[in-house]
């Protein structure tokens, strides 16, 4: 049997996708074995980064009776030494029973599946695609309502942030409506609105939050980064004016749930946080048994 | 007595025939240069190579053709041609006979003639990999990072 490999949500079709949160949702209300993955190891191969990710993949195999195997900082590795990727993918994939990588490179974990001997699950690369992300996402959206012909916003920038572009590729295969609100600039990429628009999805571009909010089933939020801006003063500007507030999720219909893949800035003002509509540290804490459902995916 | 020249007669005047190669008719006009590039045939190659452009020509206003005696172009390498001139024609030539005559046809995946035009790609560093192309209908969408070359593909070939 071929090497199975998560490396973007492009890869699956709904019935992939639902069959994959259905598993989620078992595991997470505890009807899984403990013991599915004993004695079986996961590489965690980071060259980036990362928090949530990374410890929540390893918290999924620890989960399933596995244990985690990974190489520190990246300056402490052989990539460090010049060693090209390839050839650490394929010295790991002889002490691992699957990978999961996260590279600066776009298309780095399509290379790491080439050369792998072992499942690979893309965990982010570069601008590219980081699909366990986009399945919590969708997760989360499902544990408040069915995704089909939801309403969902994205807001922030659209133009670099891989989570929101895997996101919306996936909600095409709901029949999804698409708000966007992201400053000047930092829009979603043509090449992308096309490839939605032709599989049929509606797009509609908005000014302000404040004309979005009462329309919208969730509002998905990401941090807009300080750097792509020329000075401090225009971030500020910019920042402010898509910040989420609790008065503003007065005007936002009941079931509208925040979600946003963090860390947070200052996009998310910290009083939303106990506000019936915040749903971001559950959408953080989703990451272990979707996380934990992909692992068994590919690894039994 | 005036005599027109006919497109066919300007045609034989431009190149002679050749005895033993490859005749690559009916390029879109203009590209025979690109065609040249694509086949990796560079200033250094030792067969005599011909290249006429702007020909005129009944079917297509005006075209371009490049021979190469003495060598033999195989499938693949001419299917590449199919990415900027889907029209073109080839011709195997042995003993001044045209022995094989095939259009060309576009491949699903090219490797290795095209680079990925995102400086963030895996395929633009120093990884064992050639580049990778899946030719969908929209453009050319790199296997690794998803990049879609919809136009000015010329300018990307390796």
């Amino acid at each position: 049997m071929a090497t199975r490999h998560i490396i973007s949500i492009g890869d699956f079709d709904r019935s992939g996708i639902d069959r994959l949160l259905d598993h989620a949702q078992q595991i997470d209300s505890k009807k899984y074995d403990r013991n599915a993955l004993n004695g079986k190891i996961l590489a965690v191969l980071f060259f980036e980064p990362s928090t949530r990710t990374r410890m929540s993949f390893e918290s999924a195999i620890a989960r399933l009776g596995g244990t985690s195997l990974s190489v520190g900082s990246v300056d402490a590795c052989s990539i460090a030494k010049g060693e090209t990727l390839a050839d650490t993918i394929r010295v790991v994939s002889g002490y691992a029973d699957a990978i999961v990588i996260r590279h600066p490179k776009e298309g780095a974990a399509r290379l790491a599946a080439e050369f792998a001997t072992v499942p690979v699950i893309n965990a982010g690369d570069g601008a590219g695609q980081h699909p366990s992300q986009t399945l919590l996402d969708l997760y989360t959206i499902r544990q408040s309502m069915p995704i089909d012909k939801i309403d969902l916003a994205l807001v922030g920038d659209l133009r670099y942030g891989r989570t929101a572009h895997s996101l919306a590729s996936a909600l095409s295969l709901y029949n999804a409506r698409l708000h966007t609100l992201s400053p000047t600039g930092l829009e979603l990429p043509d090449t992308l609105v096309n490839e939605l628009t032709d599989k049929g999805m509606e797009i509609v571009n908005h000014e302000s939050i404040e004309e979005m909010i009462g329309l919208v089933d969730v509002l998905y939020v990401t941090r807009i980064q300080r750097e792509r801006f020329p000075d401090s003063a225009s971030y500020f500007n910019v920042a402010s004016s898509y910040r989420i507030t609790p008065e503003l999720l007065n005007e936002a219909k009941e079931r509208l749930i925040v979600l946003h893949p963090l860390p947070r800035v200052d996009e998310i003002d910290p009083r939303v946080d106990e506000s019936p509509h915040a749903r971001y540290f559950e959408q953080s804490k989703n990451g272990v048994p979707v996380r934990m459902a992909m692992l068994m995916d590919v690894m039994q | 007595m005036t005599h027109t020249i006919t497109a066919d007669e300007n045609e034989r005047l431009q190149i002679r025939r050749i005895k033993n190669g490859t005749v690559i008719d009916h390029i879109d006009g203009g590209e025979a240069l690109n065609v040249v590039k694509i086949l990796g045939i560079t200033g250094t190659t030792q067969e005599a190579l011909s290249i006429a452009t702007n020909v005129p020509s009944r079917d297509m206003g005006r075209k371009d053709i490049v021979k190469l005696t003495n060598r033999e172009l195989s499938k693949e390498e001419v299917d590449r041609i199919a990415l900027i001139s889907p029209h073109a024609t080839i011709n195997i030539i042995r003993n001044f006979k045209v022995c094989e005559k095939k259009g060309v046809e576009i491949p699903t995946i090219i490797k290795g003639i095209v680079r990925c035009p995102n400086p963030g790609c895996i395929s633009n560093t120093n990884e064992p990999i050639e580049s990778k192309f899946r030719v969908l209908p929209k453009g050319l969408c790199c296997y690794y990072c998803d990049w879609v070359i919809t136009k000015d593909l010329t300018s990307n070939i390796i």
